[in-house]
């Protein structure tokens, strides 16, 4: 507690009289106070259902790697684990390298210095979150290819006939990999990135332009220092979808420990010898959210500076030279990460137009947007329920409870699948077994047999992120201002849906909408827990992939791109609310 | 506070509607669980329909059709279960998810080597594991897998994963004919050889052909089909064109095979029409469309090979029991692991 005036007892005490007096003078009864003293009261057991039930997949794939057959271990150790946990290392790494810089970099370009279409770009930097991994996969490929404009257009110019008279660079390998992920994933480092030069860096950089320094400098030796929390924050959100990736990495023949979990588990049907990969690549994962912690609380994060809004910020106006490298740097990634994919797919829409439309897209879209949205808003409640837990009881139990109910990120989607698909089909089961001997009918496969066990993977896939932004919106919000609302009197309930829920609108609507977008690309848990006859856009789009034909997915992918801009539309607006 | 209020009720009342999927226990429907790819089964399907009234419904599942059956138990929605290699048809009789059927039409028409002695899977078609050579740059006409080891082909070879059901089955016929030692020997000097990391599909490989970057490619014969048909993408006749098939060990023990199938699902719920589609599928009539339409061997004796299937060559297929290929899947699995194919 940061309060200095009044103690802890004393505030509590105040409270409590409070309550009393509220309930003695109207002898009567006010839902809102009852939910109050039984909510907090009730706070850790609600906690603890949401986190086991959130954790479950990850219990799941415990037991199943440890209690299960070791037989395969020592091949995998031996063959296996050593070249994926390298190829991991290399391309987290390299990924973690260049989101890093490009986002960052263009956060800065476009929050303090004014050049040419800055404003559009500003927002242009957040298109390629539409582009899913795997779909840019498949545009590099055809794009940087034998048969792409690029390898033809040198062909043209040198009169090379064969891919053996010249060069080019191999977007099928690690480097490739590194840069097809890195270019649709810094958004997530931009986002950050400019939310914190948005909320603190101003104030600094105008003091320290006073003060005589550098732009360079500034971004060197304050602004980053100053960002570093968010820099992490952003990094690892990039690494957490780095690791999780199959499709691209299928696509573009890069073996990592995700790539290996899914091919011990289905290639050689070594469930547990995957459930076991998939602990090494839990241990990893432990470790950025170990270090992301750290990290953000070491932010020293002044409440007033945070709150304070400041308006009428100059941007430094940049001339001549200056201002086409600006817009250079922050062109750039857009038209790699977000052209490119558009371009070639929107070709092969184009194209593909001519022979007919399938009508199974529009089915497949709408499933797509109708199972975003709900997971969208699922997500979102509980993760204000975590959050907001957190914010009014701050202990150690309940830290490590909301922690291990965001863990399900962590895990690849394809083992959150199967950790999340055998103990429902076993429930299921269980239910259909006692209906059907007591009452002499069957109630089939209730969970498993209808999408509620997709959304459910998507909650628990999805969290950290509307946590994450959840949490962050909160810590801009001076605990005071809870303090102050108790003082006078306002339970928890309403303190928390008057005064903070309206203060929280934009990290809200942040929240959800990462999770949508997220939702709608989402691929391979989609693909193992569909329910029967159920289509996704990401679904009809990989199996067109797989099968080499993505031509005919230009139209499908075109729609999750297009779909996904719909979202990064309304964060802008809020963005500028706020 | 009004705004969360609809919040919630848009998004329980959306929650109702997602969940009310309708039920895949209709009664004149058969459900599908197939590995096979949903266009290539689309004609047959369609066909199946027209002539039964049975509508079908079909979820591909490019992977773990098994463990997911498994899962579902005695609530799995799953009538048929088709898949495109031998391997994982034994599998799933191992795996304990399918049933017998004892159908004198289907026994008459599926010869007795291609299909399980219990009636638990059948065989529906086979498709040979080819070389593409380059028309340009590869001058012999006459190919073994064995050779495919030799230095002459460093730098030369395209292949997609080790990891693939159809390179598991070649190396498991490997093993299955030249012995395990022998297998993993001649499965380094491959890789080796490769002038890639394995990545993309058969068509990608004849396409790296064509493109330069390697000279032959190991593919299964019908893509070169729909590669020569393709109308909406006609630069694959291109690629197509740019190579010859061979078929490896012709003068010798004969070409690997391999074997796409169909299974009955333990609990199936729908058990007749499960039946009547499997019949159908083993018909003339349906032979003759895969023959056409997906340019695979029919397996029933008597149907015609389409004109594109025959302008592939004679084949002579290697002879070996399907059985070894499936016993040796997971040998060779570990295999491809052990000498780092895939990297």
């Amino acid at each position: 507690m940061k309060l200095g005036l009044i103690t802890n007892e004393s505030y509590n005490l105040m409270r409590k009289e409070d309550k009393l007096s509220w309930w003695q003078a109207l002898s009567g009864f006010r839902p809102s106070l009852l939910i109050d003293r039984l909510g907090l009261d009730r706070l850790s057991l609600v906690l603890i259902i949401i986190a086991l039930l959130v954790a479950m997949p990850i219990f799941t794939l415990f037991v199943i790697a440890l209690s299960g057959d070791f037989s395969s271990l020592s091949h995998l150790v031996k063959n296996v684990i050593p070249h994926a946990s390298k190829t991991t290392f290399l391309l987290l790494f390299g990924i973690a390298f260049l989101t890093a810089i490009i986002g960052s970099l263009s956060a800065w370009l476009v929050s303090f210095f004014e050049f040419p279409f800055r404003k559009t770009l500003s927002i242009a930097l957040m298109l390629p979150l539409a582009v899913p991994t795997y779909i840019n996969a498949y545009a590099f490929v055809e794009f940087f290819g034998f048969t792409g404009p690029i390898q033809s257009l040198v062909r043209n110019i040198f009169g090379f006939t064969s891919s053996r008279d010249y060069w080019f660079f191999e977007i099928r390998s690690l480097g490739g990999a590194i840069i097809v992920l890195s270019l649709v994933l810094y958004p997530y480092v931009y986002l950050s990135m400019r939310a914190i030069f948005y909320l603190q860096g101003r104030k600094v950089i105008e003091a320290a332009s006073l003060l005589g320094a550098g732009h360079g400098r500034i971004f060197t030796n304050i602004l980053l220092p100053l960002a570093r929390p968010a820099l992490a924050l952003g990094v690892i959100l990039v690494l957490m979808e780095a690791i999780n990736d199959i499709g691209a990495m299928e696509y573009l023949g890069v073996k990592t420990l995700t790539f290996s979990i899914y091919s011990v588990w289905l290639n050689q049907g070594d469930f547990a010898g995957a459930a076991q990969i998939a602990l090494i690549l839990l241990v990893i994962i432990l470790a950025l959210v170990i270090f992301e912690r750290l990290a953000r609380n070491k932010q020293v994060f002044s409440e007033k500076e945070a709150s304070i809004k400041i308006n009428g910020f100059q941007r430094v106006k940049l001339n001549g030279f200056a201002k086409w490298v600006a817009l250079f740097a922050s062109l750039t990634p857009v038209i790699l990460g977000f052209g490119i994919p558009f371009f070639i797919l929107g070709f092969f829409a184009l194209r593909s137009l001519k022979t007919g439309f399938d009508a199974s897209l529009i089915n497949a879209l709408f499933t797509s947007i109708s199972l975003a949205t709900i997971a969208a808003i699922i997500t979102v409640m509980v993760a204000l329920f975590l959050s907001y837990a957190i914010r009014i009881k701050n202990t150690k139990t309940i830290r490590t409870l909301v922690r291990l109910a965001t863990l399900g990120y962590a895990l690849p989607g394809t083992i959150i699948a199967l950790g999340i698909f055998l103990p429902l089909a076993r429930f299921d089961n269980f239910v259909d077994f006692y209906m059907r001997d007591w009452f002499g009918f069957s109630t089939g496969l209730l969970l498993t047999g209808s999408s509620i066990t997709l959304i459910f993977a998507y909650v628990v896939r999805f969290m950290v992120i509307a946590e994450g932004t959840i949490s962050a919106g909160f810590e801009k919000i001076p605990n005071t201002l809870d303090q102050a609302s108790l003082c006078y009197g306002k339970s928890r309930f309403d303190t928390f849906f008057k005064i903070l829920l309206p203060l929280m609108r934009p990290a809200i609507a942040t929240a959800a909408l990462l999770v949508f977008i997220d939702v709608l690309k989402e691929l391979s848990a989609t693909l193992m827990l569909r329910p029967f006859g159920l289509e996704t856009l990401s679904i009809y789009i990989h199996d067109l992939a797989s099968r080499g034909r993505i031509e005919q997915a230009g139209l499908a992918s075109l729609i999750i791109m297009l779909a996904g801009l719909i979202p990064i539309i309304i964060l802008m607006k809020t963005l500028q609310k706020s | 506070m009004t705004n969360i209020k609809q919040i919630l009720t848009a998004g329980i009342s959306a929650l109702i509607i997602s969940v009310s999927i309708p039920s895949a226990f209709a009664s004149d429907t058969v459900n599908i669980y197939s590995y096979r790819q949903p266009e290539l089964i689309a004609p047959l399907l369609e066909a199946f329909t027209n002539e039964t009234g049975i509508e079908v419904k079909a979820l591909y599942l490019g992977k773990g059709v098994l463990e997911r059956i498994k899962a579902e138990g005695k609530n799995s929605p799953a009538d048929v279960i088709l898949t495109l290699d031998i391997s994982r048809l034994v599998g799933l009789k191992e795996g304990g998810v399918t049933q017998s059927v004892v159908n004198t039409k289907i026994d008459a028409n599926i010869p007795s080597q291609y299909r399980d002695s219990e009636g638990n899977w059948f065989g529906l078609t086979t498709r040979a594991r080819v070389v593409f050579a380059s028309r340009e740059r590869v001058e012999q006409n006459i190919i073994t897998y064995e050779e495919l080891a030799e230095e002459k082909w460093k730098g030369r070879i395209c292949t997609r994963s080790g990891q693939n059901a159809y390179n598991i089955a070649l190396i498991a016929s490997m093993i299955a004919n030249i012995g395990e030692e022998e297998t993993k020997t001649w499965l380094r000097k491959v890789k080796a050889n490769l002038a890639r990391s394995p990545a993309g599909n058969d068509r990608a490989q004849v396409k790296a052909v064509y493109s330069g970057e390697c000279d032959i490619a190991i593919g299964n014969t019908y893509y070169a089909g729909k590669m020569r048909t393709n109308e909406e993408n006609p630069e694959q006749k291109e690629w197509e064109a740019s190579v010859k098939i061979l078929f490896p060990n012709s003068e010798g023990r004969g070409t690997h095979v391999n074997l796409s199938g169909m299974a009955m699902a333990k609990y199936a719920p729908n058990p007749k029409n499960a039946l009547a589609l499997m019949e159908f599928l083993s018909s003339a009539k349906a032979q003759e469309i895969y023959a056409e339409q997906v340019y695979e061997y029919p397996i029933k004796a008597g149907t015609k090979i389409s004109p594109i299937v025959e302008s592939f060559g004679k084949i002579k297929p290697d002879n070996l029991a399907l059985e070894e290929i499936a016993k040796n899947a997971a040998i060779a699995s570990r295999m491809v692991d052990e000498v780092g194919f895939d990297n």
